[in-house]
């Protein structure tokens, strides 16, 4: 396995993480089914995943970088471009539909005046279309560094927005 | 008459149990039980006779699946759950876990006896990140309390358990693809056979099952398979059910209710009935991949042989309801459009087929139809079906046989009007 000191983690992984990862991946058999822990480490840190992510983690497990790429690619939820502090996964799929989703999602595009893949700029917010989240009873609704919200009424929205903007100055 | 609470039986809203209100609900006796009194050979008969089947969604009985699984072969083998949950309009398992995590912890490590496998995985999906946290949780309590380790009460028997947070897409869920994940490979799935049970996770035995399956196997260990099959209101099934409720009911929240349970009752009195005073049209009765039921279905059981018989599916028992105003078009449309965004694209039925679906539907949404797109669109279901490598496009023509079936006057209005008569 890779050797601690060699490895430079470019400011994406701190300090703790690249050891507990190195580690870890000297430990398994098949250090390769981490690939997602540390994308989503890296992704953790530095809101999303650049090229030096993906030769990080490749050297990490001892992959070649297409190896990485090619699981990288594959998932909505690892961004391989730079997206905003709070990205809004917006449910598209069946149930919101049928409660208001295509309202919502244009709502949102309104209110932050955006269109979906877009980030605003003042690089706080990028809106994403998603399937199903899993909180179908709760509909319409969005998710958000993987908490959800719904029921999701006009108000609501403000109201999130609100919020958000107020904490990002905090 | 109400249901016995299996599952939900220590749900409470807004809480979460762990391992000391888990243990005085009975929590772990299953395990303590079958570790002292019980062989795995007597366990895996135990889940046979209970008649247990997968509550993923394919409904195959699980005792039978394990029959298939080489327990005595040497080396390492595994046991997968699959909670990836992302079919439109599941959300069972999310509420499970929310409110209970420990059931799948010792389901894992009863079903890992019961099989024998040394290593257990539990793959969840990234929306469920809450539901992962609990679960690791729950597994550092097991560990403390001897229930995950080596010689597990003094079985003999040794056990690790791993949670594994993914990054989402629905493909995910198809098992073969899951196991790519989990091996940090691209997700798309594999060709079958060989099956899992043969060459699974990373080469070797494995058996994937569903978080509400193995949830049930602590509560069939306690009251037996006759109890377990008695628990269902009709012949043949068995169990309760989680039935998660969405769309257009009054209630849309996750009830345990029993197998066999008709449509009427899930609409009219667990739902509430429909909003706003509207009429039921339609429902998904198990998810997005299974054909609509309709008001003419009412009376039908919930159970896995009813539907068939009806030309549908009980699939994951996630109802999602539609009221009168609802265009079955442009529902079906947005069901496609979430199979044809997910599709891996491995293969050309799913990749293209879908995609041409999607066009089909959106073109005699938006009045642009004719007859010869709805021709179209029945050819393609028959050239779709049975076509391709997985079941993600098998199950995305699910919705649309159903939407050939009941609502081909639907289509036909939509052409003929040259829009679509549920928009203004």
């Amino acid at each position: 396995m890779a050797q601690e000191e060699k490895i430079d983690s470019v400011g994406l992984l701190d300090e703790n993480g690249l050891a507990y990862f190195i580690a870890h991946a000297g430990e398994l058999e098949h250090p390769r089914e981490l690939v997602i822990d540390v994308l989503r480490a890296i992704q953790k840190n530095h809101g999303w995943v650049p090229d030096e992510g993906v030769e990080l983690t490749a050297t990490i497990l001892g992959l070649e970088p297409i190896d990485v790429e090619e699981v990288a690619t594959f998932y909505d939820k690892i961004f391989r471009r730079p997206v905003g502090r709070y990205p809004i996964h917006i449910c598209d799929s069946i149930c919101c539909w049928s409660n208001g989703g295509e309202e919502l999602a244009e709502l949102f595009q309104q209110k932050l005046g955006i269109a979906f893949g877009q980030t605003t700029e003042d690089g706080l917010f990028t809106l994403l279309p998603s399937c199903c989240l899993g909180v179908c009873g709760q509909a319409p609704a969005v998710m958000i560094h993987q908490r959800h919200y719904g029921p999701l009424s006009a108000d609501d929205v403000d109201e999130l927005i609100e919020r958000l903007r107020r904490e990002a100055s905090e | 008459m109400s249901t016995p609470q299996l599952l939900f039986k220590n749900r409470r809203p807004g809480e979460t149990v762990f391992m000391e209100a888990y243990k005085a609900t009975g929590g772990y006796s299953a395990l303590e039980k079958a570790l002292t009194k019980s062989s795995p050979d007597e366990i895996r008969n135990l889940v046979k006779e209970s008649g247990l089947r997968g509550r993923g969604g394919a409904g195959f009985p699980t005792g039978v699946k394990w029959t298939f699984f080489p327990s005595d072969a040497p080396g390492p083998k595994y046991l997968v759950c699959n909670c990836d949950e992302m079919e439109p309009g599941t959300y069972k398992d999310g509420v499970l876990l929310a409110a209970d995590p420990h059931q799948l912890v010792e389901g894992m490590i009863l079903s890992a006896y019961a099989l024998q496998t040394d290593v257990g995985y539990i793959f969840i999906r990234y929306a469920y990140e809450r539901q992962a946290e609990y679960l690791r949780k729950a597994v550092e309590e097991a560990k403390a309390a001897g229930y995950i380790g080596k010689n597990i009460l003094g079985s003999g028997f040794d056990f690790e358990l791993l949670v594994h947070g993914s990054a989402g897409r629905y493909i995910l869920g198809e098992e073969t693809a899951l196991l790519n994940g989990l091996e940090g490979q691209r997700p798309n799935p594999r060709m079958k056979p060989p099956f899992p049970a043969t060459r699974g996770l990373f080469g070797r035995p494995t058996t994937v099952n569903n978080v509400e399956t193995i949830a049930n196997i602590p509560h069939i260990v306690n009251g037996g398979a006759l109890w377990f099959r008695d628990l269902a209101l009709t012949p043949g099934s068995s169990g309760t059910k989680l039935y998660g409720l969405s769309g257009h009911l009054n209630v849309t929240e996750c009830f345990e209710l029993p197998v066999g349970i008709p449509l009427r009752e899930i609409v009219e009195n667990y739902g509430g009935g429909m909003r706003g005073g509207r009429k039921f049209k339609a429902c998904l009765p198990g998810g997005a991949s299974t054909p609509y039921l309709t008001a003419e279905h009412m009376d039908v059981a919930l159970d896995f042989d009813s539907l068939e018989k009806v030309d549908s599916r009980y699939g994951t028992a996630g109802v999602t309801a539609f009221d009168d105003q609802t265009c079955m078009v442009a529902a079906t449309l947005n069901l496609i459009q979430f199979f044809a965004r997910e599709s891996c694209g491995w293969c050309s039925p799913c990749r293209d087929g879908l995609t041409m679906m999607r066009w089909l539907l959106e073109t005699i949404e938006n009045g642009e139809g004719t007859p010869e797109h709805l021709e179209m669109l029945k050819d393609q279901l028959k050239n779709i079906s049975g076509n391709s490598f997985c079941a993600l496009a098998e199950g995305a023509m699910g919705p649309v046989a159903g939407l050939l079936m009941h609502f081909e006057q639907e289509i036909v209005d939509h052409i003929e009007k040259g829009c679509c008569p549920f928009r203004d």
